[in-house]
């Protein structure tokens, strides 16, 4: 049966009806998107003259293989989960925020700069890493959070605002990993002291996995009860839905604006914490690897959902960890797997175009539609 | 500071603003366009990334660089009808897109770029202004690459036609009100998808210029955001061609400071000032935030500014 004809047909039937015709939509629509852009590379290896069954097994063998392969595959979605959610929060209160990129940055940074009086004075680490994951979550949490003042109290577009504030954040990291806080012994690589091998924050027992992709799990999960099941949430979403109304309600709005981005660089921030703790050891311009502009198109993915956040990201880190198998085993570049993510990106936001196409009792559409 | 190192400086600055301006300046006219007709077009930096490929490719391959340089324009073009063709869809987010386009254009660019890291292609050959001045130091400063002069040409032409002609009437009134555009009989989804499309073609033209002439070669870190800062250029520039010339050689002198005075010998802190126009931008936007001046500049239909 059509999603028409159960509208059609069922017209009283309620509540229910609507919103399973809404989930089936919401999972129809991304998953003919993501087809479509599997064909569309088909094509594009089929007129380079490579295999495109080939590629694709290899994408499989290569995200999600092996254990092994899987691992790579979760660890690499970690970030990608945090930066996720750092757009997804705001975007329920309708906000767009795209400075996740600063917020991680100054995050890592964060917890790289207060980890070095930490590490020198022998520290354990069992008190140095919750300092150091705070540090992250509050330098991150303030710099979005400065993006909602000003979006809320200054009437500054956010959007704007905080790409400039991420800028801004990777100036001031640079500034002092390129002075102040410079480790003399990094030459090539100005970087912060590594805060050391018993410092690390190691893997989830038993697999090689981040500690940080369990965090974005249970922070998805966190934010998705926080924003669905709780008055906080309920009073978020209706802002987004017309602030005016909400702010008629007597809801604190400005409270509420400020809140869901300092909850957005809370996440990315402890995404730099996780790079640091768990990769890279140290600040420095190896933070600044694009997770916050491909965790936008991830939230954007998952509809702004905290939870469906987390397959996309997964999705995603896959086929990041695929692009070595494929680089070897079919001589392509490592760019091959961005093309891929650029056309699955392209593809599935158009696609949100079909969204609403499929039911008939749809409101007209009203003003411009640009 | 002594004199001679204040003037050392502030040579190695202007040559500076002048080399590093010219993207700026082309991105920066090219989403003005785009703004101008109520779009936004994040996805810029795909542009510059993919025209500096481009162009650096067909130079080596033609020899010929200007050839190259209409390439790149032709694939930022490419890039641009894109982007406009997909925002006229509805429910579509041209931002979203924008971020979209910039990855596609990346990942593009990168990957038909591999080959071409190493090979050596024919640059744009520069015209030097300083040559009567005696002094090399002056002379290096003035070696002027001619897309500078034709991007200051354009800002003018831009500006000329968006008050004088019809179809800049028509550009300002789709990005002012759509619905009065529509009710002028215009096709708004067209004007902006040209917009855009004529946009991308100058953003092109801005990574030809990265490729081409300075820094001078292909490599994947060729660009360090100018493409996305674009956005902020035009907000600081509020939405005037000619004020984008002017945006642009302060973006581009601030970026000259660091290695101007790594020259004399100071080599710390000037990432402050590489952040300056940022900062910059940004108070601007606080300051105008709720002024009926800086209303009066911004394009109506912009979501970035309702």
């Amino acid at each position: 049966m059509t999603i028409e004809a159960v509208a059609v047909s069922k017209p009283s039937a309620g509540i229910v009806n609507v919103k399973t015709l809404k989930i089936a939509e919401a999972f129809a629509i991304p998953i003919l998107a993501l087809i479509a852009s599997g064909v569309i590379f088909s094509i594009f290896l089929f007129v380079l003259g490579k295999s495109p069954v080939q590629f694709f097994s290899l994408i499989w063998k290569g995200g999600f293989g092996s254990g092994f392969s899987i691992q790579q595959s979760l660890q690499r979605s970690a970030p990608l989960i945090l930066t996720g959610l750092a757009f997804a929060v705001p975007a329920q209160i309708g906000l767009t925020i795209i400075g996740a990129e600063g917020a991680l940055v100054l995050g890592g940074f964060a917890a790289a700069a207060i980890a070095i009086p930490l590490v020198t004075v022998a520290i354990p680490p069992f008190l140095t890493l919750p300092l150091m994951a705070l540090a992250a979550i509050i330098a991150g949490g303030f710099w979005i959070g400065l993006t909602g003042w000003l979006k809320h109290y200054r009437g500054v577009n956010e959007t704007i605002a905080s790409l400039l504030l991420s800028y801004i954040a990777i100036a001031i990291m640079n500034f002092f990993v390129e002075g102040a806080l410079r480790d003399p012994a990094s030459a090539n690589k100005p970087s912060t002291m590594p805060i050391g091998d018993s410092y690390m924050i190691g893997t989830m027992p038993g697999t090689n996995v981040q500690w940080g992709f369990a965090a974005g799990i249970a922070l998805a999960i966190l934010l998705q009860i926080l924003m669905t099941r709780t008055t906080f949430g309920f009073a978020a979403r209706m802002t987004g839905g017309n602030a005016r109304a909400a702010q008629a309600q007597g809801l604190p709005v400005g409270f509420l604006v400020v809140a869901c981005c300092a909850i957005a660089g809370a996440c990315a921030g402890l995404a730099g914490f996780f790079e640091v703790a768990a990769i890279h050891g140290q600040a420095n311009a190896s933070l600044v690897a694009g997770y916050g502009f491909t965790g936008i198109l991830v939230a954007f993915l998952a509809r702004q959902n905290p939870v469906a956040v987390i397959p996309v990201a997964i999705l995603f880190g896959a086929i990041d960890a695929a692009g070595g198998l494929i680089q070897r085993r079919m001589g392509m570049p490592d760019a091959t797997v961005l093309v891929l993510q650029g056309i699955i990106f392209v593809v599935l936001l158009t696609s949100d175009t079909l969204y609403g196409r499929f039911a008939i009792f749809q409101p007209k559409a009203t003003g411009d539609r640009t | 500071m002594t004199e001679t190192a204040l003037a050392t400086v502030l040579i190695a600055m202007l040559g500076g603003a002048i080399r590093v301006s010219t993207p700026f300046m082309f991105v920066a006219l090219g989403e003005c366009l785009t703004e101008k007709s109520g779009r936004i077009n994040l996805g810029l930096e795909g542009n510059l990334v993919l025209g500096a490929m481009v162009a650096y490719a067909v130079s080596y391959l033609s020899g010929n660089p200007w050839l190259g340089v209409l390439a790149a324009g032709g694939s930022g073009l490419c890039l641009g009808a894109m982007h406009g063709y997909i925002c006229k869809l509805p429910k579509v987010n041209d931002i979203a897109v924008g971020i979209a386009m910039m990855s596609f254009g990346i990942g593009v660019a990168f990957f038909f770029g591999k080959p071409f890291i190493q090979p050596t292609a024919p640059r744009l050959t520069s015209i030097p202004l300083g040559d009567w001045t005696g002094s090399t130091t002056l002379a290096q400063a003035l070696q002027v690459n001619p897309l500078f002069f034709i991007g200051i040409a354009l800002a003018f032409a831009m500006s000329w036609a968006f008050s004088n002609t019809r179809w800049g009437l028509i550009v300002r009134m789709t990005g002012d009100s759509a619905a009065s555009a529509r009710a002028m009989g215009v096709s708004v989804d067209l004007v902006r998808f040209l917009a855009t499309s004529a946009g991308g073609f100058l953003a092109g033209i801005g990574g030809a210029f990265l490729s081409l002439y300075y820094p001078g070669s292909w490599n994947e870190g060729l660009s360090s955001g100018q493409g996305l800062m674009a956005v902020a250029l035009v907000i600081f520039a509020r939405w005037d061609p000619i004020r984008c010339i002017w945006a642009a050689l302060l973006f581009g002198a601030a970026g000259a400071l660091g290695p101007s005075l790594q020259a004399v010998g100071i080599t710390q802190g000037y990432y402050f000032f590489n952040a300056a126009p940022y900062i910059l931008t940004l108070f601007i936007m606080i300051a105008s935030a709720r002024s009926k001046a800086a209303v009066r500049d911004v394009p109506g239909e912009l979501s970035i500014t309702k």
